[in-house]
Formats: C-alpha cells, sequence, structure tokens
C-alpha cells in the first residue's frame, strides 16, 4: 500500500485525479478500522492531514464554512452557538479521542446511514463543497447521500468543506445507542425549527440505506404551524401535533433487523425521539426573545 | 538460548519495585506504575529481530467436513516459511481442558466457525495472511446443531416430575456431533422428599447470552526453538503447568523439553485457560527453527477463545404462605459449543450451587451440558454460577411477589448460615453471612432521585445522546445474592508450589518468591510480596519471573490464586523462617522461644535481641520450595449429587439502583451498592477492586454483553457491536467489605474475584423490572425487550 501526503490542496487534487482509487484519509477513524479489519485493503492512501486549507472555519456569506479537515471536538468547542444541531451531534461520537480525530467530512466520504453528523445536516440544510482538479462544486445534502456507503461524488474529487447557515431557531439532536457512551447509532433523528423560512428541516440516521428526511414530517408541522398561527404566538403545540409528527417520522423510516437492533424498535425509537426533539424545541422557541 | 526482547521498557520478569506493605495493608503493584505508563510489556509486545510471524486459517463454517486442503499455492507465497495442517502435528492431534477432544488443527470435520485448519508462518504478518487466504479448502457443509436443547434431543422442557431416564437418552434426530453424543455432562441433585407439595408455587423459565471474557490484551506468544530440541514458550495465559502438558503431548515431547515463561497479560477472565495459540506457534517455531510471533488481532480474538455458556434455565419454587422454602426443581442447560473444554465443571457448579445461597430441604435439579455447532464455551469469572444466579434471584423476587412479601425479607428468611446444610448435603462450616449482607444493603442510604435540579445528560438514560429529559423515566431497585466456590471442587488435586528464597542483596535482605502462578491483572504479585514481607520481615520482595521451571501453582482461575498459591508462599516462607530462627539460636547459642523476623532482622519480644539478617545470612542463600493444598473435597455421587465439593464458598450481595427509560427501553444504572465477606482482604484496595470490576462485568451481561449467533455464526466479533460498559454506564459504588475469618483458609481469607460478577447482574435485572413492571426473564436485556418491540 501507498502512503501520498500532500501539503497543498492543488496537490492533494492533482493526486486524487491520477488515482481515483485512492483513499482519502483525514481523522482515520473509519478507515482505519476498515484496514485494521482486513475490510478496506486500498492500493493509495491519500493523507490530508498536512493541508492547511482544510483545517479552518470560517463565517462566508451568512454560512458557516467548515473545513473537511476540523474535528468533532472542534465543532462542539468552537461551534456550539452557531451550529447547535451539529454539535449536539458530535457530542454522540465515540470517545474523546475519536472526537479529536474524527471530522464531519469524513461522515461525508463515508456515507453510512450511521454517520451521527448526517441527520444534523440533513435538517439544517447543508451543502457539500466539493473539488476536483475541473473544479468545484456545492452538492445539496439532500442530494449527496445516493445508496447505502455511496455518496455524489466523482472519483476524482475531494471534499473541501460544509456550508451550514446558522438557524433561525431552535435545534435537536437525539440518538439511540444500547449502551449511554461510545456506540454506534441504532436510530438519529435530527430537528431544525426554522422561523425565518417558515419551515421544519428533519433527517433521520440508521434507520434507512441512507440517511433521509422525514418530508411529510416536516410539511405537516410547518402546515401546522403556519395555519395555527404558532409561529407568532408561541403557543404550545397540541398533543395531537406532536403525536402526528412522531409518526410522520417514524413512517418516513425504512429500517432493517440488524445486530444493533430490530426494525420495529427503530421506528417505534424514531416517533418518540421526534416527539421529544419537538416538544424541547418547540420549549426553545417559546423561551427565545424575539428572532432578529 | 537467546531472550526475546520487548520493545517497551518494563518487561513483567522485572517486578522489583521498592513497593513496601505487608498482608492487610493497600500495598502497591509491582507493575502498576509500567502500566499506568504504557510501558508494560504484553504478550503483542513480544520481539525477536529474526522472528516470523505466524497466521491461523479459521473455518468459515460452523460445521463442514473437510474434503482436502491444498496449501501449494500459500507455501509458493514469497516469504513464507512454512504451511502446517493437522497431518504436521507430531503428537495427539486433539488437546482439552477436561476431556481431549478438540483438534489441535481440525482433522476432517469443523465443528465451529473460527476453528483452526491451517498455519503459515512469513516474514511479515501481512504476507501470511496472504498467504492464509490462498490455502484451498475444499468443505462439505453440514447443517449445524445451534441449540443445547436440541442437541440433547430435549426439545420440549424437561418437565422436572419426569423420570431423568427418559429425557436423557439422546434423539436419534439430532446429530452426533462427538462419538459419544453430544450430551457432555449430566449433574443430578437429589434431595428430600422426590414428590414435595407447597401453599404457594413459581414457575419460570430464564435465558442468558453468551457473554465474552472481553480481556483488552488478544492472545499472543512467542515461541523460540531451542537447542535441545525442545522449544521455549512465552504467552499469556492463565496456567502455565496446563499448556504444558498439553503442549506436550501435541508436540511428542517431554515437559524439560516444552518451557514456558509468562508474557505480560491483558485481562483473563478465564478465557485464557484453554489453549489459544500455543502449540500452533510452537509447531510453526519447531518446523522452521526460527522464532514465531502470534498475535491475535481482536476479530480474531473472538474466535481465540472459549465464552462464557449461554443457559435456558426452567425453575419451580414452592414456599409456605409465610414464605419458607420448601422445594426448588431446577432444569438448567448449558450450550458447551463445539468442545468440551471446561464444560463438565461448570456443569459441576451450576448444579451444584444452582438454587443460590438459601436452605432448602427439598431439591432436585438437573443440569445439563450440551455439544452444540456454536462457539466453544469453557471458563468465564462465575463460571457456571452466573446464569443460574439470574434464574434463582428472579425466581425469588418472583415469589416475593405471590407472597406478597419484601425480596429482601423473603430472602433473609431462608438465607444460609454457618452450619446450614448445602442441597449436596454439605455443612457450611465457616461463616456465610448472607442476611447480614443483605441487610446491611438495605440500610445504605438510597442516591437521590433523577431529575432534582438542572438535567445533566449523563446522569440520564442515553447519556449526552440526548434521547431523554426525564420523559419516560422511572426508578427501580433490585437485590441480589449470591454465593461461588472458591478453588478447585469435586476431588481435585488442586495445589499451588512456592520456592522461597532469602539473601542479603547489595546489604539488604531480599526475598525472592517464584511461583508459576500467572499474574492477569488481578494483582497476584503484589500479594505475593505482601505475604513473603509479612512472614518474613524484610521489605525488599522480587516476584521471579512465572514461569516452569518451578512446580505448578495450578489455574488463575475460581478465585483461588491468593488462597492456593498464597497458601503456598506463606508455607514456604515459614519453612525458610525456621531456618533463620535456627540459625539466631545457634548465635545466640539457645532456645528463645518468641523469635521472629521484623524489619529485616530477628528479633524477641521478652529478651533484647535484634539480629540482623545481613550480619546472619552473609552470603549464604536459603531456599525452601514446597507443595500446598487446601483440605481435600470429594467427588460427588452421580445419582444424587450428595459429597463435600468444595472448599470455602464466597458470599456476595448487591443493590442496584437504576433509571429506565421506559419508552425508548434504555437503561441508566445509577448506583450499585455491594457486600461481601471476604474472610481477610489481604489487600484491601485490590478487594475493592476485584469488586468493582465484577460488578461492572456482571452489570454488562445484564444490560449490554452478548455475543450473537445465528445459525452457528457470530455476528458481533468486535468491539463496534460487543458493548462492554464505559464510565457512563458504570456507576459510582458503595461498599462494604466484611472480614468474618475462614479458620481453614490461610490468613482466614476467602477469594474475592468471581462472586461481585454473579450478584451484580441479577440485581440490575431485578431494578429494571422493578422499574418497568415487566417480568425480564433474558439478559442481556435489550431495549426491545423493554418497549416490546
Amino acid at each position: 500500500m501507498d502512503f501520498l501526503q500532500p501539503v497543498t490542496w492543488a496537490e492533494a487534487l492533482e493526486a486524487k485525479a491520477a488515482h481515483p482509487d485512492a483513499v482519502p484519509i483525514a481523522g482515520g477513524t473509519d478507515v482505519m478500522v476498515g484496514l485494521n479489519f482486513g475490510h478496506l485493503r486500498p492500493a493509495l492512501l491519500l493523507d490530508l492531514t498536512r493541508v492547511a486549507d482544510l483545517r479552518d472555519w470560517a463565517v462566508t456569506d451568512g454560512a458557516v464554512r467548515l473545513g473537511a479537515g476540523v474535528s468533532y471536538a472542534r465543532v462542539i468547542s468552537e461551534l456550539g452557538d452557531r451550529l447547535p444541531g451539529l454539535a449536539m451531534a458530535s457530542r454522540t461520537i465515540g470517545s474523546p479521542q475519536i472526537r479529536n480525530r474524527g471530522t464531519v467530512a469524513g461522515n461525508l466520504a463515508t456515507a453510512s446511514p450511521a454517520g451521527d453528523a448526517h441527520p444534523a445536516l440533513l435538517a439544517a440544510g447543508a451543502e457539500v463543497e466539493v473539488a476536483s482538479v475541473r473544479g468545484t462544486r456545492r452538492i445539496p445534502i439532500d442530494d449527496f447521500y445516493t445508496g447505502v456507503k455511496r455518496n455524489a461524488m466523482d472519483g476524482d474529487e475531494l471534499i473541501t468543506a460544509v456550508h451550514v447557515v446558522p438557524p433561525s431557531g431552535p435545534q435537536q439532536y437525539s440518538k439511540i445507542g444500547t449502551r449511554n457512551a461510545m456506540v454506534i447509532s441504532v436510530a438519529a433523528f435530527g430537528l431544525a425549527l426554522h422561523p425565518d423560512r417558515r419551515a421544519v428541516g428533519t433527517g433521520i440516521g440508521s434507520a434507512a440505506p441512507t440517511p433521509r428526511r422525514a418530508p411529510a414530517a416536516e410539511e405537516f408541522l410547518a402546515g401546522e404551524l403556519d395555519s395555527s398561527g404558532l409561529w407568532e404566538s408561541r403557543a404550545e403545540l397540541p398533543e395531537a401535533t406532536i403525536a402526528r409528527f412522531g409518526e410522520l417520522v417514524a413512517a418516513a423510516a425504512a429500517p432493517i433487523d440488524d445486530v444493533r437492533g430490530s426494525a420495529r424498535y427503530r421506528v417505534h425509537a424514531l416517533s418518540v425521539m421526534a416527539r421529544r426533539a419537538l416538544t424541547w424545541a418547540w420549549a426553545d422557541h417559546r423561551s427565545a426573545t424575539q428572532e432578529a | 538460548m537467546s531472550t526475546p526482547t520487548r520493545t517497551p521498557t518494563g518487561a513483567p520478569e522485572h517486578l522489583t519495585g521498592p513497593g513496601s506493605g505487608g498482608v492487610g495493608d493497600d500495598a502497591q503493584r509491582p507493575d502498576g506504575v509500567l502500566k499506568v505508563r504504557g510501558e508494560f510489556a504484553y504478550g503483542s509486545d513480544l520481539w525477536m529481530e529474526d522472528m516470523l510471524w505466524g497466521v491461523t486459517l479459521r473455518s468459515p463454517h460452523p460445521y463442514a467436513r473437510i474434503r482436502s486442503i491444498d496449501t501449494s499455492a500459500a507455501l509458493a507465497t514469497p516469504g513464507v516459511s512454512a504451511v502446517l495442517t493437522s497431518d504436521d502435528v507430531p503428537g495427539e492431534k486433539v488437546y482439552g481442558l477436561e476431556l481431549a477432544d478438540q483438534p489441535v488443527l481440525a482433522l476432517d470435520v469443523v465443528r465451529y466457525q473460527g476453528e483452526p485448519v491451517a498455519l503459515v508462518a512469513a516474514d511479515h504478518p501481512e504476507t501470511a495472511r496472504l498467504a492464509a487466504a490462498r490455502i484451498h479448502v475444499d468443505y462439505d457443509v453440514l447443517e449445524p446443531v445451534t441449540d443445547a436443547r436440541t442437541a440433547l434431543g430435549h426439545p420440549t422442557w424437561n418437565q422436572v416430575h419426569d423420570s431423568t431416564a427418559e429425557v436423557t437418552e439422546l434423539s436419534r434426530e439430532s446429530a452426533h456431533l462427538h462419538p459419544e453424543g453430544n450430551l457432555v455432562r449430566h449433574l443430578k441433585v437429589r434431595t428430600g422428599d422426590p414428590a414435595p407439595t407447597a401453599d404457594v408455587v413459581v414457575v419460570g423459565e430464564y435465558e442468558v447470552g453468551m457473554q465474552d471474557q472481553a480481556f483488552l490484551g488478544p492472545e499472543a506468544g512467542l515461541a523460540v526453538p531451542a537447542e535441545d530440541g525442545g522449544v521455549e514458550l512465552h504467552v499469556a495465559t492463565q496456567w502455565l503447568h496446563v499448556d504444558q502438558k498439553q503442549i506436550c503431548s501435541a508436540l511428542a515431547l517431554p515437559p524439560e523439553q516444552v518451557r514456558l515463561t509468562l508474557a505480560g497479560v491483558g485481562g483473563a477472565f478465564g478465557g485464557r485457560e484453554d489453549l489459544s495459540m500455543h502449540v500452533h506457534a510452537c509447531l510453526l517455531a519447531l518446523r522452521t527453527g526460527r522464532p514465531v510471533k502470534m498475535s491475535y488481532n481482536r476479530e480474531e480474538s473472538f474466535f481465540g477463545h472459549v465464552h462464557r455458556h449461554p443457559a435456558t434455565m426452567r425453575y419451580e419454587h414452592g414456599a409456605t404462605r409465610d414464605g419458607e422454602l420448601v422445594y426448588v426443581k431446577a432444569a438448567i442447560y448449558f450450550d458447551g459449543g463445539a468442545y468440551a473444554s471446561s464444560t463438565p465443571a461448570v456443569v459441576g457448579n451450576g448444579g451444584t450451587m444452582g438454587i443460590g445461597p438459601y436452605v432448602v430441604p427439598n431439591v432436585h435439579v438437573d443440569c445439563y451440558g450440551a455439544y452444540t455447532n456454536n462457539p466453544p464455551c469453557g471458563a468465564m469469572r462465575g463460571f457456571g454460577s452466573v446464569q443460574t444466579a439470574f434464574a434463582y434471584e428472579s425466581q425469588m423476587d418472583a415469589l416475593a411477589a405471590e407472597l406478597g412479601m419484601d425480596p429482601v425479607e423473603l430472602r433473609c428468611r431462608n438465607a444460609m448460615e454457618e452450619g446450614s446444610a448445602t442441597p449436596t448435603g454439605q455443612v457450611i462450616d465457616s461463616p456465610a453471612p448472607v442476611a447480614e449482607l443483605l441487610r446491611r444493603l438495605e440500610a445504605m442510604p438510597l442516591p437521590a432521585a433523577s431529575g432534582d435540579g438542572e438535567v445533566d445528560l449523563r446522569d440520564m438514560p442515553g447519556g449526552v445522546s440526548n434521547t431523554t429529559h426525564g420523559e419516560g423515566v422511572r426508578r427501580g431497585v433490585g437485590y441480589a445474592v449470591a454465593y461461588k466456590n472458591v478453588a478447585f471442587s469435586e476431588g481435585y488435586d488442586d495445589h499451588s508450589t512456592a520456592r522461597v528464597r532469602l539473601e542479603v542483596v547489595g546489604g539488604e535482605p531480599t526475598a525472592t518468591v517464584h511461583t508459576a502462578a500467572a499474574e492477569v491483572g488481578q494483582g497476584l504479585v503484589t500479594v505475593e510480596q505482601q505475604i513473603a514481607r509479612t512472614e518474613l520481615g524484610v521489605e525488599r520482595v522480587v516476584v521471579h519471573p512465572k514461569d516452569t521451571s518451578v512446580g505448578s501453582a495450578g489455574s488463575t482461575s475460581a478465585s483461588r490464586q491468593t488462597y492456593v498459591t498464597g497458601g503456598a508462599v506463606k508455607a514456604a516462607c515459614a519453612k525458610v523462617r525456621e531456618q533463620v530462627v535456627a540459625r539466631a539460636e545457634r548465635l545466640v547459642g539457645r532456645t528463645v522461644p518468641d523469635l521472629r523476623l521484623a524489619g529485616g532482622a530477628v528479633v524477641s519480644d521478652s529478651e533484647d535481641i535484634t539480629v540482623p539478617l545481613a550480619d546472619l545470612l552473609g552470603d549464604d542463600v536459603l531456599e525452601e520450595t514446597l507443595e500446598w493444598r487446601h483440605r481435600p473435597t470429594e467427588a460427588i455421587d452421580p445419582e444424587t449429587g450428595q459429597g463435600f465439593a468444595h472448599v470455602q464458598y464466597a458470599f456476595s450481595a448487591h443493590r442496584a439502583v437504576v433509571d429506565v427509560d421506559t419508552e425508548l427501553g434504555l437503561v441508566k444504572v445509577v448506583e450499585m451498592a455491594c457486600t461481601q465477606d471476604v474472610g481477610k482482604a489481604i489487600n484491601p484496595q485490590a478487594v475493592v477492586g476485584q469488586i468493582q470490576g465484577g460488578t461492572a462485568q456482571g452489570l454488562g451481561l445484564a444490560v449490554m454483553e452478548e455475543i450473537l449467533i445465528k445459525d452457528g455464526k457470530v455476528r458481533n466479533p468486535s468491539f463496534t457491536d460487543y458493548l462492554i460498559p464505559t464510565i457512563l454506564d458504570m456507576p459510582p459504588m458503595r461498599i462494604e467489605v466484611l472480614e468474618y475469618a475462614d479458620p481453614h483458609a490461610p490468613y482466614g481469607l476467602r477469594g474475592v474475584g468471581e462472586a461481585p460478577n454473579i450478584s451484580s447482574g441479577p440485581a440490575v435485572l431485578a431494578a429494571i423490572r422493578a422499574a418497568t413492571g415487566l417480568p425480564l426473564t433474558r439478559v442481556p436485556v435489550r431495549p426491545e425487550h423493554i418497549t416490546g418491540t
């Protein structure tokens, strides 16, 4: 196995163009597991940790541009206020050591349905910035996940950054694991309320071949909030609305039975998590001062 | 012979840390600093410059006939030095702890997924793995037998009223996995009225999943060919001499030519009692004439050692209306997997202690161990008692509910005490404070209710995964008490050997303790030093490397080493002390009745005598070697189970407090409290460590730890999906250690390690039942069991 270690982004893109089969490695929290278990035997590893351009985040055009090399630990410590949903998801990931190494971009590159960042990115409506020697493009998160551990990137492309607009309303994130830390998701749910757009964002993890949204649940809730003037009145949500939202989130899932949990449990857990997340988010919305 | 070098600086043979502290002190571990600094060399760190790497090819099938094995492509791989199959095993081709039924390398049939089939030695581990993948094995895949009761032809529950003759006859429909059939052992306990009746009867069926020892240091060792045609094996193991015996048999070499030294052991818990890479590495080393290292990765480790027996159990308890136990009937099935390993002894424990530490006049127990095509099961901490405790303690709770009685009250009313008879007719002749352990737990304050003040997610079921802020959370409290035999039972000659040397080194009196007792992390090396300090009155005690140049110490298992090897060290020290005192008396010129050793000198309390050992010994070396035995046990009657089977019992009790998110089925154990009688705490800090560790391992089985098997295949051979408790799962503990001396044991001590592993899980299960109101008869409890999904 060969090992390339570019120090500039241009070199990295050239290397990827020359070797489309090269496996990029940043934190290594997925790649090294694959190597150690013999599931992954790439001819070439492309180490991106020396590329300085990837290491930072910045606010551009009102969105956070999160460099591909930024660790989960930094998302938690530096972006907890701007990207609360993603920070909550990041807190559920692995151990402190894993969070020091792992990156959101790595989660996207692997595109596992169990990746913890995905439901938060879906709910927030993120965009993935990818690049190749041919140029740069931005892929809406809805179009990014194309199959089990597959994404919309071409062989010569690398992830540059993730763009996430700081929310105008509350966000929540919940994940089920069968122990209380360091556990792969059995089912996960991300929720974002967007009062500015009068919209609702959702994301479901580990309960379908890809991470996915629950569009019917989003439309239902946005409609209820609109028609009842709840965005403005900030009155209590009717129990029936909360329950229906949970049902619709669960209905959007297409889980399987596997070693981590049953399909029935996943559907059930999603409905519970969706109800609770909405309850908490709505309480936040009610207690928040008038948005700017 | 050259000595293997190790990459980290601190090899386990250099345990000469300054240390201090005698019996009863919190002496510091001699290997503690090395381990905390990451400098301790484990088996996987063994290294020699010219060594080869050995790799094992394993069966992908749980049950298959081998038509042929073609090794030519593997042998042709550049860098490969040897490829071996069962044809290359020079001696006995099968081995085993109790029954020699397990092939060193597969013969004509593989009986479990992961069974070793062939070996490769190459100059690089990747080359060896690549070559192993090029070995072509032609399998005729057979239908596996994957259920213990089906294997025995008991597809329906053994009706405990029926005669056992009917149910022990094996079904013709179930394939015989071994020539003698699928029954490894059937233990019967019969006492009292065979047809008892009672006012109140509860019946329950229980299931315990397959737990793994989950030691952190996978199997590893280094075999070095010796000039005398023999082999030196450095290996992480639990019992050097039983390894040696089996290796000699397979290699057709005498013990003098198979010399073992203990490598650094990263945990064992029973999982290293059977052979893993031992014979394999020796075969490769002898074939190639080069040192050969074998070191399993985590996935291979799951296939490379035995696991805890899964169990299915049916219990019937009868009691009077005021809560006095009248009878217990039980049918217990242990799935032993493909080979016997220690299944017979596990059945022995499960059967003889299967109703718990209670006085019951009428007992009828049938305990079976079966062969199946599941992974082989054998020794694991708690050894047959963990499984039955889930059943009998669940039954006690069910009976209490039926009687409308407090569960602790019911247990205390029926608790064993000193002088009680066990169901095997053994009168307990040392303290058995079962009721006191429970009452002390009951008296401890309960933790504060959850949700008082601001929510800290780390205190919630689900932790920082943010699944509840208190919604759906209900608290439950559960109690359990258990007992466990210490040391080997049923007439086994369970001895240990100690060699103790006393000399003056650099002006300082120095004792050296040499035993073959494996230090697996439990702290025996500390205990050996403490005993020598106390018995010989010296500070400096060197623990000699653990090897086979001294006699057997027996296994580091069954909570026995502090008792048995501790007893041997104490006795050897006493013989050395006699020599010292005799010398001192010669020097003084008369008999002084109260001479003793203290502070590096021979002293007397009645007279003003102080003879420094440095002066007394000069350049002389005093050394004593002896074998030490605990009082003998005896085989039990095959038809009634009656007999003096066990030398000592250890008792512990737990109270568990849990919060359960009843909507999501997630559990947070809030607090574990434990009371345990240890007779005498040789090292109180180590005792508490054993209680904490045993508690965590029991908690793990109650709520998460299970090797999941489907059609004989392991579905989760990794720490990604075989979950063990983290610091957020294992709560703070309250621990009370009682010290009621056992007059038959050295210092009055009781084995410590296993009992807390047994009572912990059933207490957690009871607490989850209390929180949810659900019957919950299977462990580990999964979220699906609580949510009904």
